[in-house]
């Protein structure tokens, strides 16, 4: 069975469209990268899915059950770790897991030693006892996702879960979330970095404006740009033009040439000297070279082909 | 860090997990509990809650006292301690609007509307604990108004019936925050948008001074006002005065504002995501 299977949803606030026509599916045992960027729908959709918000047409399913027809049924299934940790911060962290255990129902001892087990788990026995107040950003959202974790769900939605956190406490979450994946936690992971979709997720949709755009491996999406970059810097943003025309004759491709960097994004067939006939023609053509780099396609490379825009244009523009 | 078996995913979540109306009492309780848990635990909270009120008897008592006579009462203190009890139970009703607020902007709502729990529990629960909190204001503003010398001049059992109308209108007004809470969305905005229309409720009535000494186009919005029958139901009582139909009258009004508010929220409730 799918553990989540979503049905061309649509979803508008006013003349806003969050969701446009979104269709996705998920295996039991994996996990979802959902990358895109700020404002693409993701949050949407896992507040679709979690029961939160109501899609205006379509159908969304998890564990085989209808979101909008069996919310409790849905509800009892899932945890959901918002973009914030949503933790009770006067209670300690034992008296939140025993709260939310109570909420989902469980006879008293089962909810108790569960929260034993979880902040064991979790790595927070001794924070246990102190109030989530005196607690740092990466405890919180480790507390946070114990929360999401008590009734034993289905599937574990994690929305944005290293937004806002400083590197360090990033990386031990990255570790905590592919531990949980390795044990077989069926998660739906949302995220803006390409590098965190990469490195936690079995399988990515790339969306973008309420649908999906791409979907597939990393290895696949990659596939998709084919070959190598090669990535040239200019000394004067001017030249880029004579540049590309320069380089036009190595391209296996549309040549992105991005003129606050003053650079060059050139795909290339892998191989075969290109470098030096690559230096040679610019030399030719009389523009001075700062950097060339030969890159292997990365994600933002797969996000730039498919939107014509980097993942974090939106972002800059704030 | 355990063996991977401690998650047991989907393994709970496919056993059916017990949920249902019959959840409300037990799942309100659940949240009132952690509303009243967190009490003893904030110090700024149990100061204000003790202070205001004897702040507001106090400097109505002894700023006001003097000044106005009431036709009929022993002592204004008789006419006004009962109004000055109405306006600060009204106004401990802003904690649950505040609340709500605080909840919906950490994220905790978005929680509570995923798990399996009964929806409208959490605003009962929230409720609740706002009643025990107003109650324990309550008796200190008791205790203070008779140090300065108010008294029950009424039977016991009317000064308790009294007590028991007050504070069910602020529970019936905790309903009303809560809808504000839960359509400003920011604390901030919760808390002065929750004080500011208690202002005009509370003085354009007859709580401070009797309605007759007001402009004449003044005059019926203050009588028709729900707080004025409160607050001369609940004098009436406590004075040992008759009283009428005010009494019915006012635990009418309550019920009736606690009956459509708590429509109106939980509606509100079921919609309302973070952001």
């Amino acid at each position: 069975m799918l553990a989540v299977e979503i049905d061309n949803i649509h979803k508008s606030y006013g003349d806003t469209k969050a969701l446009d026509g979104l269709s996705l599916t998920m295996p039991q045992g994996s996990v979802l990268g959902v990358l895109g960027p700020n404002g693409a729908g993701k949050t949407t959709t896992v507040k679709v899915l979690t029961t939160l918000i109501t899609p205006d047409r379509g159908s969304a399913l998890v564990d085989g059950i209808d979101v909008v027809a069996d919310p409790d049924k849905v509800r009892a299934r899932i945890g959901l770790t918002g973009q914030y940790a949503a933790v009770e911060e006067r209670l300690t962290g034992r008296e939140n897991l025993e709260y939310i255990a109570r909420l989902f129902h469980m006879p008293a001892a089962e909810g108790r030693s569960r929260a034993r087990e979880l902040l064991q788990r979790f790595d927070l026995v001794e924070a246990g006892e102190r109030v989530v107040l005196e607690y740092s950003g990466g405890m919180r959202r480790r507390l946070d996702i114990a929360m999401s974790l008590i009734a034993r769900p289905s599937v574990l939605f994690l929305d944005e879960p290293t937004t806002g956190l400083d590197p360090r406490s990033r990386l031990s979450m990255w570790e905590l979330i592919e531990e949980l994946g390795s044990e077989g936690t069926t998660t739906f992971l949302t995220t803006q970095y390409l590098d965190e979709a990469e490195a936690l997720a079995d399988s990515i949709v790339v969306i973008d404006r309420g649908q999906v755009i791409a979907s597939g491996t990393a290895d696949e999406l990659k596939d998709r740009i084919g070959g190598d970059r090669l990535v040239v810097t200019i000394a004067n943003a001017d030249n880029l033009g004579r540049a590309a025309e320069a380089l036009a004759g190595l391209a296996t491709g549309a040549i992105e040439t991005a003129s606050v960097d003053r650079q060059l994004l050139i795909p290339i067939k892998a191989g075969g000297g290109v470098l030096p006939r690559a230096i040679r023609s610019l030399d030719d053509a009389q523009c001075e070279v700062i950097d060339v780099e030969l890159r292997r396609p990365s994600l933002d490379d797969v996000f730039l082909t498919l939107t014509g825009k980097t993942a974090n244009d939106d972002e800059e523009i704030r | 860090m355990t063996s991977p078996e401690t998650l047991e995913v989907g393994k709970r979540a496919r056993q059916a997990v017990p949920t249902g109306p019959e959840w409300l009492l037990r799942d309100a309780w659940t949240e009132a509990t952690r509303h009243l848990r967190v009490i003893p635990r904030n110090p700024e909270l149990i100061a204000f809650a003790t202070i205001q009120p004897i702040m507001f008897v106090l400097l109505f008592v002894y700023v006001f006292g003097g000044a106005i006579t009431a036709p009929g009462y022993s002592d204004y203190n008789q006419y006004l301690l009962p109004g000055i009890m109405a306006q600060t139970v009204v106004f401990g009703s802003a904690t649950t609007g505040v609340g709500l607020a605080e909840d919906l902007s950490k994220g905790l709502v978005d929680r509570l509307r995923s798990v399996p729990m009964q929806q409208s529990a959490v605003i009962v629960g929230r409720t609740l604990a706002d009643l025990v909190k107003n109650t324990f204001t309550f008796v200190i503003m008791l205790v203070v108004a008779f140090m300065v010398g108010f008294r029950f001049e009424g039977s016991l059992f009317q000064a308790l019936v009294a007590t028991v109308l007050l504070l069910l209108f602020s529970y019936a007004l905790s309903w009303v925050q809560a809808l504000v809470g839960l359509s400003v969305k920011s604390v901030e905005a919760a808390n002065s948008l929750g004080f500011l229309w208690m202002f005009p409720v509370t003085f354009v009535s007859s709580a401070f001074v009797p309605t007759e000494t007001m402009p004449n186009w003044l005059q019926p919005i203050a009588e028709n006002n729900p707080f004025t029958r409160v607050t001369n139901a609940g004098r009436a009582l406590y004075n040992g005065l008759p009283a009428d139909g005010a009494v019915v009258e006012a635990f009418a009004w309550s019920l009736a504002i606690i009956g459509v508010f708590a429509v109106l929220s939980f509606r509100k409730f079921r919609q309302t995501t973070a952001r």
